[in-house]
C-alpha cells in the first residue's frame, strides 16, 4: 500500500535535514503506529507524503499502490486515496464545513472519473456519519473548524476521513486534545473504516489510543530516522520506560 | 465649498475644454436655477485632476475629457439578475429612459417620475432635493463630477417614497452604442416611515456619470444592491449623497466586477439621532485594465448613530484596488458608532490596493474603529484544502469566497445576497485554469 524508502526531506528555505532516510511499508489491512520524541520527524513525514509545499526531497521515494508519490500535486495524492488527519486542523472563516466537504467529495470522484454526490444523498450520508461522532448539525453549518474546540477538531477530521473512504489514512496525534468519551467515538470512527484494502498511519505519543485502535506494527521514530520497529508491546514499553533505553540501545 | 483658490492652469484648461462644447438642458426656472447654481460650483472647483488630494489614486482624465472614450458593449448571454424576484423594472437604453421596455410605473406607496419630465414642472418636490445634498457632500470634499453631473444630467427618475413599497424598484441599464456618454440623475425621497429596495443593474454607457440623492426622513429605511458587471471597458464615476433623519436607516451593497475604471462615491451624513447606515462593496478585478474605487465620506452630526463600511476586493494580474473612507464626527455626535474596514486579497505580486482610511473626531463619547488589510491567500487554508482533494484552483476560489463572504453579509435580504453570490461563482468559473 504505502512505501517509503529511503526518504530524505529538508526544509526548502533553509539548510536542515528533518528525515533522514526513513523505510516504512504499511500493507493493506494494516495499522502501523508511530511513535517518538518530539521533534523527531513525525508530522514532517506527515506533511511530505500529503504534498505540503516547503519541503525539499533529496533522496528517496514514496508511493501509494504503485504510483510515485512525490510527483503528484496535494489534490492528486487525495484523489488516489491519501488522507491525512492534521495534528493542528486549519481554521477556514467564510467556508462552510459542508460546502468544504462536499466540493471535496465531488472532485475526488471527477478527479477519480466517478460520478458526483448529489446534494441529497450527500446530505444523508454526512448525517448519518457526524450523528456517529457526535457532531451536530450547527457544527456542519459552521465555518470549518472555526470556533470549534480541540476536541471538536479532531472529530471533525475523522469526520472527514469518513466521506472521503480514502486508501491510506495517516493520523496525526488525532489523540491530542481528546477526552476520554472522545477518544472513544474518535477510535471507534477509526476501527468502523478498518477493512482489508485500507492502510492506517497512526502518529502519537500515547499508549491509550493504541488500547483502542490496535495497530499490527509500531515504529520508534528519532532524529529523522524509524530506530526500531516491533509489535504492539514497543508501545508500551515506551509508555512504561519512555524513550531512553530504546535510544541508547540503538546509539 | 471651500473659499475660491488659485486653480491650476491645466485644471482651468480641461475644465473649459469640457464645458465649452455643453450647453445647460432647458426646463422650469427652478430647475434651470439649480442647472446654473452646479455649473457655477463646476467653475469654481475645476474638474478633478491627478494632484487632487483624493484623486491621486485614481486618474480622472478619461472621466474629466470632453471626449468620452468609446467602450465595447457586452453581451454576456447571461439570464437577467434577479429574475426570479417579484420587482418593478424600469430600463434605461445608453441613459435614456425606455417606456416600452419597462413596467408600468404606479406603484403603491411611490410615486416614480422620470427627470426629464420633473425638470419641466413649474411645482415639484424636486426643487428642494435636486442638487441640494450633492451641494451639501461638496462641503466636506470637493466632488466637481457630481456638480458637472446636477448642471447637465438630462434622464434619470425622480421617486417619492410614501410608504413601505410592496416591491423593489430594479433599474436595469442596457449599453448598446460603444460611445455613449452619459449623465443621469435620480432623485429619491423618502418620507417618514417609508420603505424602499432600490436595485441597479447591468452597464450604463462607455462612460457613465451617474448622480443619486437620497433624502431619507424620520424611521424611514433605504435599501439598495447594485452590479457594475461584465462590460470590460466601462468608465464610470457615480455618486450617492444620502441624509438620514431620526432613527432611519440606509444600506447600501455594490458588486463591482470589471470594468477599467469605476469609481464609487458615497456621502452620507447622519443628521438625526439613532440613524444607522451601512455602506459595503465586494470586487473583484482581473488584469492591469482593471482600476477600482471606493471613495467614502461619512459624517456623524448627530447623537447614537451608527455607521459600518465594509468594503473587500480581490484583484489578480495586475489589477488595482482603491479605497478613500473617512468618518467625520462632529462635536455634538456623541455615543457615534463608526466601523469601518478595507480589506484587499491580491492574488499576486502585480496587484496593488490603496487606502486611505480616515478619522475625524471631534466629539469625546464615540467607539471608532477602522482597519484596512492587504494580504495574500492563506497558505495553509489553500493546502488543508487541496490536501482533501480540492484543486488548488477551486480551493482558491473557495477562499475568495470565504474573503468576499463578510461584505456579502451586509446584504439584508437572502435571495438577493444569494444571487450576488452566483454572479461571483460565474465570474470566477468563467477564469477558471
Ligand atoms: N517549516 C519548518 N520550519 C522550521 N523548522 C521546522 C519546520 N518544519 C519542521 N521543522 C522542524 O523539524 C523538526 C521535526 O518537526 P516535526 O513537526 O516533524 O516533529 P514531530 O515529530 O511531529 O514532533 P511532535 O511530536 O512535537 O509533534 C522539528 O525540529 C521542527 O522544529
Ligand atoms: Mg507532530
Amino acid at each position: 500500500m504505502l512505501e517509503i524508502k529511503n526518504l530524505h526531506v529538508k526544509l526548502e528555505e533553509e539548510d536542515k535535514q528533518i528525515l533522514k532516510g526513513v523505510n516504512l511499508t504499511v500493507e493493506p489491512g494494516k495499522v502501523h503506529a508511530i511513535m517518538g520524541p518530539n521533534g523527531s520527524g513525525k508530522s514532517t513525514l506527515s506533511y511530505v507524503l500529503s504534498g505540503k509545499e516547503g519541503y525539499e526531497v533529496t533522496e528517496g521515494s514514496a508511493s501509494l499502490g504503485g504510483e510515485e508519490l512525490l510527483d503528484m500535486e496535494a489534490e492528486e495524492r487525495a484523489a488516489a486515496g491519501l488522507f491525512l488527519a492534521f495534528q493542528y486542523p486549519v481554521e477556514i472563516p467564510g467556508v462552510g464545513n459542508m460546502t468544504f466537504l462536499r466540493t471535496a467529495v465531488n472532485a475526488q470522484r471527477k478527479a477519480r472519473g466517478e460520478d458526483e454526490m448529489s446534494a441529497g444523498e450527500f446530505l444523508k450520508v454526512i448525517r448519518a456519519k457526524a450523528k456517529t461522532l457526535k457532531i451536530d448539525a450547527d457544527m456542519l453549518k459552521r465555518p470549518v473548524n472555526v470556533g470549534f474546540s480541540g476536541g471538536e477538531k479532531k472529530r471533525n477530521e475523522i469526520l472527514q476521513m469518513a466521506m472521503l473512504e480514502p486508501k491510506m489514512c495517516i493520523l496525526d496525534e488525532t489523540d491530542s486534545g481528546l477526552d476520554v468519551d472522545a477518544m472513544k467515538l474518535v477510535s471507534e470512527g477509526v476501527n468502523a473504516l478498518r477493512d482489508e484494502g485500507r492502510g492506517f498511519l497512526v502518529i502519537t505519543h500515547y499508549q491509550r489510543l493504541l488500547d483502542h485502535i490496535k495497530p499490527d506494527v509500531v515504529h520508534i521514530m528519532a532524529d529523522g530516522r524509524i530506530i526500531k520497529t516491533g509489535g504492539p508491546e514497543l508501545a508500551l514499553e515506551v509508555e512504561n520506560n519512555g524513550y531512553a533505553d530504546i535510544l541508547a540501545e540503538v546509539a | 465649498m471651500a473659499a475660491p483658490k488659485k486653480m491650476l492652469q491645466i485644471k482651468q484648461d480641461t475644465t473649459q475644454a469640457r464645458l465649452s462644447s455643453m450647453t445647460l438642458p432647458d426646463g422650469a426656472t427652478w430647475a434651470q436655477d439649480a442647472r446654473k447654481a452646479a455649473l457655477a460650483r463646476v467653475e469654481i472647483m475645476g474638474l478633478p485632476h491627478g494632484r487632487d488630494e483624493y484623486w491621486k489614486f485614481t486618474k480622472p482624465d478619461t472621466l474629466v475629457q470632453a471626449a468620452a472614450p468609446k467602450a465595447a458593449t457586452f453581451d454576456g448571454g447571461e439570464a437577467p439578475l434577479w429574475d426570479h424576484i417579484d420587482r418593478l423594472k424600469i430600463v434605461f437604453v445608453d441613459g435614456v429612459f425606455d417606456a416600452d421596455a419597462s413596467d408600468d410605473l404606479s406603484l403603491e406607496g411611490v410615486t416614480i417620475e422620470r427627470l426629464s419630465d420633473v425638470m419641466q414642472k413649474d411645482i415639484h418636490w424636486a426643487k428642494e432635493q435636486y442638487g441640494v445634498l450633492e451641494q451639501r457632500g461638496q462641503e466636506v470634499v470637493e466632488r466637481p463630477l457630481a456638480a458637472l453631473n446636477t448642471a447637465f444630467a438630462t434622464d434619470g427618475i425622480v421617486v417619492h417614497a410614501t410608504g413601505k413599497v410592496s416591491k423593489p424598484i430594479n433599474i436595469m441599464y442596457l449599453h448598446k452604442s460603444d460611445s455613449s456618454d452619459v449623465m443621469l440623475h435620480h432623485c429619491i425621497k423618502l418620507d417618514e416611515g417609508a420603505d424602499l429596495t432600490l436595485l441597479e443593474t447591468g452597464p450604463a454607457a462607455a462612460r457613465l456619470n451617474k448622480s443619486m440623492e437620497v433624502e431619507i426622513a424620520d424611521h424611514a429605511g433605504f435599501h439598495h444592491v447594485r452590479v457594475q458587471g461584465r462590460d470590460h471597458e466601462r468608465r464610470a464615476v457615480t455618486g450617492i449623497f444620502t441624509r438620514l433623519g431620526t432613527e432611519s436607516t440606509f444600506k447600501s451593497f455594490t458588486l463591482t466586477m470589471n470594468g477599467v475604471l469605476t469609481r464609487n462615491e458615497c456621502v452620507i451624513e447622519l443628521t438625526g439621532d439613532d440613524a444607522k447606515a451601512t455602506v459595503a462593496g465586494a470586487c473583484v478585478g482581473d488584469g492591469a485594465d482593471f482600476h477600482h474605487d471606493d471613495t467614502v465620506f461619512i459624517t456623524h452630526d448627530a447623537v447614537n448613530c451608527e455607521s459600518r463600511q465594509v468594503f473587500k476586493k480581490v484583484l489578480r494580474n495586475g489589477a488595482t484596488g482603491v479605497f478613500q473612507g473617512k468618518i467625520l464626527v462632529k462635536a455634538d455626535a456623541q455615543k457615534t458608532d463608526g466601523y469601518q474596514i478595507s480589506q484587499s486579497l491580491l492574488l499576486d505580486g502585480d496587484s496593488q490596493f490603496l487606502a486611505k482610511p480616515e478619522l475625524e473626531i471631534y466629539a469625546d463619547d464615540v467607539i471608532c474603529s477602522h482597519g484596512s488589510t492587504t494580504g495574500a491567500i492563506d497558505e495553509e487554508a489553500l493546502f488543508y484544502l487541496r490536501s482533501r482533494g480540492v484543486p488548488e484552483a477551486e480551493a482558491t476560489d473557495l477562499l475568495v469566497l470565504a474573503f468576499l463572504a463578510e461584505a456579502l453579509e451586509e446584504i439584508e435580504d437572502e435571495a438577493l445576497a444569494e444571487a450576488m453570490l452566483d454572479r461571483l461563482e460565474g465570474w470566477l468559473a468563467r477564469r477558471a485554469s
